[in-house]
């Protein structure tokens, strides 16, 4: 299952409860809007996202527009919107947590 | 006339304070918090900015939002010099736990710590939050 996160970790506990809830074998993480702000490097949430168990994608074009470019952590996937596309499509089944 | 909510006529210049904590572009608060902050230009008051918890979020340099179509409405931080808007506050702790340091800032600022915001917070006549 791709589990969508759009909200900041530091304002929603979404991705909490993603990297508690969701089973890791087939899941994937896919930041995007305010999610993007849990991949930034030397922040509170890189390490629960350095062992989600998941791959973790993040969604480049909100990475750019909050100033993220050069800023996130090491070991995650930037995609485009293409990508995310391809995300949907790759997985069986896709959850947005609001 | 004792009203002294009376810009115009030169009366009492109030202690106004914005206390920003959403982060830009995931909902309008920022925009429009910055919004009334340019319009409390206009009424020659004593003006200041705290950034708390994702408000930090606003001041990040490098914001490119092209691929988002939205406006990019960071540039507008450096221009409130400009409009003698010059005390901008952002708290350490909410920085540090973003990983940012005052030079992912794309403005001057002063640092400080929650204690101190909380100090600034309790002297001012009116606190706006966004």
């Amino acid at each position: 299952m791709l589990h969508i996160v759009n909200k900041s970790p530091f304002d929603t506990g979404s991705l909490a409860s993603v990297l508690r809830v969701a089973k890791k074998d087939g899941g994937a993480v896919l930041l995007i809007e305010d999610g993007v702000y849990a991949a930034v490097k030397n922040g509170a949430t890189e390490a629960s996202l350095k062992s989600a168990g998941m791959p973790v994608y993040v969604l480049q074009p909100d990475a750019d527009a909050r100033g993220l470019q050069s800023r996130l952590m090491d070991g995650v996937n930037m995609v485009d919107y293409g990508g995310f596309v391809d995300l949907v499509a790759g997985h069986d089944n896709v959850q947005s947590w609001l | 006339m004792s009203d002294d909510m009376d810009f115009e006529e030169g009366g009492a210049v109030k202690k106004f304070m914005f206390v920003n904590r959403k982060a830009p572009y995931g909902t309008v608060y920022a925009l429009e918090g910055l919004e009334v902050v340019l319009i409390s230009a206009a009424f020659d008051q004593d003006v200041s900015l705290a950034f708390v918890d994702d408000g930090v979020f606003q001041l990040v340099k490098g914001q490119k939002t092209d691929g988002i179509e939205m406006k990019n409405f960071s540039p507008t931080f450096r221009a409130l010099e400009g409009y003698d808007i010059e005390k901008l506050y952002v708290e350490r702790e909410s920085m540090e736990a973003r990983g940012l340091t005052e030079d992912d800032l794309l403005v001057d600022v002063q640092i400080m710590s929650a204690a101190e915001i909380g100090d600034m917070m309790a002297q001012q006549d009116v606190v706006i939050s966004f």
